[in-house]
């Protein structure tokens, strides 16, 4: 595509915009915004990769692994600020999450570890699971808000804190897990995957296309459960002393009679 | 003769805090074996701050609390909750059966309860064994009520914390509550600390009546205290003016 091309595609801009102002949607100023964001980020990254590329050196890989971890780990915390150490917990997660994934992938060869590889697959496998994480920590926090009175009740019985969140986290796991089955159900039926519809355009083979979308499916699988599962194992601990009891003021404001 | 008053809770200079202030302040008395004290107050007085305290939900930010001679931090937090039972407030019960609310206690510490034993104890709360199968939202208030204390009593706690069970309930119901608490604490001498708004109920149930304002203790002593307290804030409180 030429850099003329690019910018006719600039059309596709100016029609939401004639639309917003016609009816006063008022959203001009914001559709500007995330056009030029969009176009410096992208070219921005671009450039890093094709230095990254052109050095062959292992150690840009795994700086902008980082980098991507560091970015997806500050977005996903904002939902969990009320957990004490998030931080921590969610970065150790998607470190846990890159090494497992690319470690079956680089272990068995199925990619060669290059950043070509590396790099594009890393950031689809921990983007998804920074909304996972986010998808999570909102689950959970409201699963625990609404449930207070029964996690005391189990607490007041006996039972460990294990016990009184078991509920709380099942659910707010398999919530968080669901869509990314669901949505493999009908994959291919409704719309073609980016990644592969990016290869297809780009002249791949579209069975080869069809075979790293599989890949990036699978990967999703791991990276969906794994995320919330670890990311909830970590939580639940700090939302409770070493007396056993339930720590609720950094959830909710109860009454104190 | 009467048997010398054992004590079986003591609240030693009990203080509580949170969010910088103050929800209990110096807070020092007694509970006594085998008898029903009722907490009387206003709402804010710390009532259900000293009933969380005792079965370990919440600790002191100073002070000591005694139960059987020993401190409390020196109980295990599972052993304590069952030493001392609750029936919380609003009676939450979980999603399921009035079998799976009283089996709760044993599931939690992976044991089985049978249903001769779910039944007999259906029978101590005056409950009909018909309802042991019955989904929990198809009971009455005075029946989930019901259900909670029995469930509670599953732990055969030796101490019994009751947060305004009847405060929901219409007068038949909390009759029936109040025989049912009696003739408990007369059938396994279970100490019971309940808290109630009414103040009829803390005379007629009770032995020995808390009475709290503000996070303080302001006086303790015989239920009988309600009619004779000199202490004008009581009086105010009794006469519906605090």
């Amino acid at each position: 595509m030429t850099y003329t091309s690019l910018a006719l595609t600039l059309a596709f801009v100016l029609i939401p915009l004639i639309l917003s102002k016609t009816l006063k949607l008022g959203l001009e100023k914001d559709t500007i915004i995330a056009t030029v964001r969009s176009v410096i980020q992208l070219f921005f990254v671009g450039y890093v990769l094709k230095f990254v590329f052109d050095s062959e050196s292992f150690f840009y890989i795994i700086l902008m692994v980082l980098l991507m971890i560091t970015v997806a780990t500050l977005n996903a915390r904002k939902k969990g600020k009320n957990i004490k150490g998030i931080t921590w917990k969610i970065a150790f997660t998607l470190i846990v999450i890159e090494i497992v994934t690319q470690g079956i992938l680089i272990g068995f060869q199925i990619i060669p570890p290059t950043a070509q590889y590396i790099i594009p697959i890393s950031g689809m496998l921990l983007g998804n699971s920074m909304v996972l994480s986010i998808l999570f920590l909102n689950r959970f926090t409201a699963e625990i808000e609404a449930n207070v009175e029964i996690i005391e009740l189990i607490l007041s019985l006996g039972g460990t804190p294990k016990q009184a969140i078991h509920n709380q986290l099942i659910n707010a796991i398999k919530t968080s897990v669901i869509p990314t089955i669901e949505s493999q159900k009908t994959i291919g039926l409704v719309q073609l995957p980016g990644m592969m519809s990016g290869q297809i355009i780009g002249g791949a083979d579209p069975v080869q296309a069809v075979q790293f979308q599989l890949l990036i499916l699978f990967g999703l699988l791991t990276t969906a459960t794994l995320s919330s599962i670890l990311i909830g194992f970590l939580s639940y601990p700090t939302l409770f002393n070493e007396r056993m009891q339930f720590i609720t003021h950094n959830l909710s404001q109860k009454n104190n009679d | 003769m009467t048997q010398p008053l054992e004590v079986t809770i003591h609240f030693e200079h009990v203080h509580y805090e949170k969010n910088s202030s103050f929800i209990l302040k110096d807070v020092t008395g007694d509970f006594y074996k085998g008898k029903i004290t009722t907490i009387v107050g206003p709402s804010g007085a710390g009532k259900t701050t000293v009933l969380k305290m005792c079965n370990g939900l919440i600790s002191p930010t100073s002070g000591d609390i005694i139960i059987d001679g020993k401190n409390i931090n020196e109980f295990s937090p599972t052993s304590l909750r069952q030493y001392v039972g609750i029936a919380l407030q609003n009676a939450p019960l979980i999603r399921g059966t009035v079998y799976d609310n009283l089996a709760l206690p044993m599931t939690l510490q992976n044991k089985l309860l049978s249903e001769k034993k779910a039944i007999s104890t259906l029978e101590d709360v005056s409950l009909d064994m018909n309802i042991l199968y019955r989904d929990v939202h198809n009971l009455s208030g005075g029946q989930k009520q019901k259900v909670s204390i029995a469930r509670t009593l599953m732990n055969q706690p030796k101490i019994l914390l009751l947060d305004e069970i009847t405060s929901a309930l219409d007068p038949t119901s909390t009759n029936e509550i109040e025989q049912l608490i009696l003739s408990i604490n007369r059938k396994y001498n279970v100490t019971i600390i309940w808290i109630t708004h009414n103040l009829g109920q803390a005379k007629r149930v009770g032995d020995y009546t808390w009475v709290m304002m503000g996070g303080e203790l302001v006086e303790s002593g015989e239920s009988s205290l309600l009619d004779h307290s000199t202490n004008k804030r009581i009086q105010q409180f009794v006469e519906g003016k605090a």
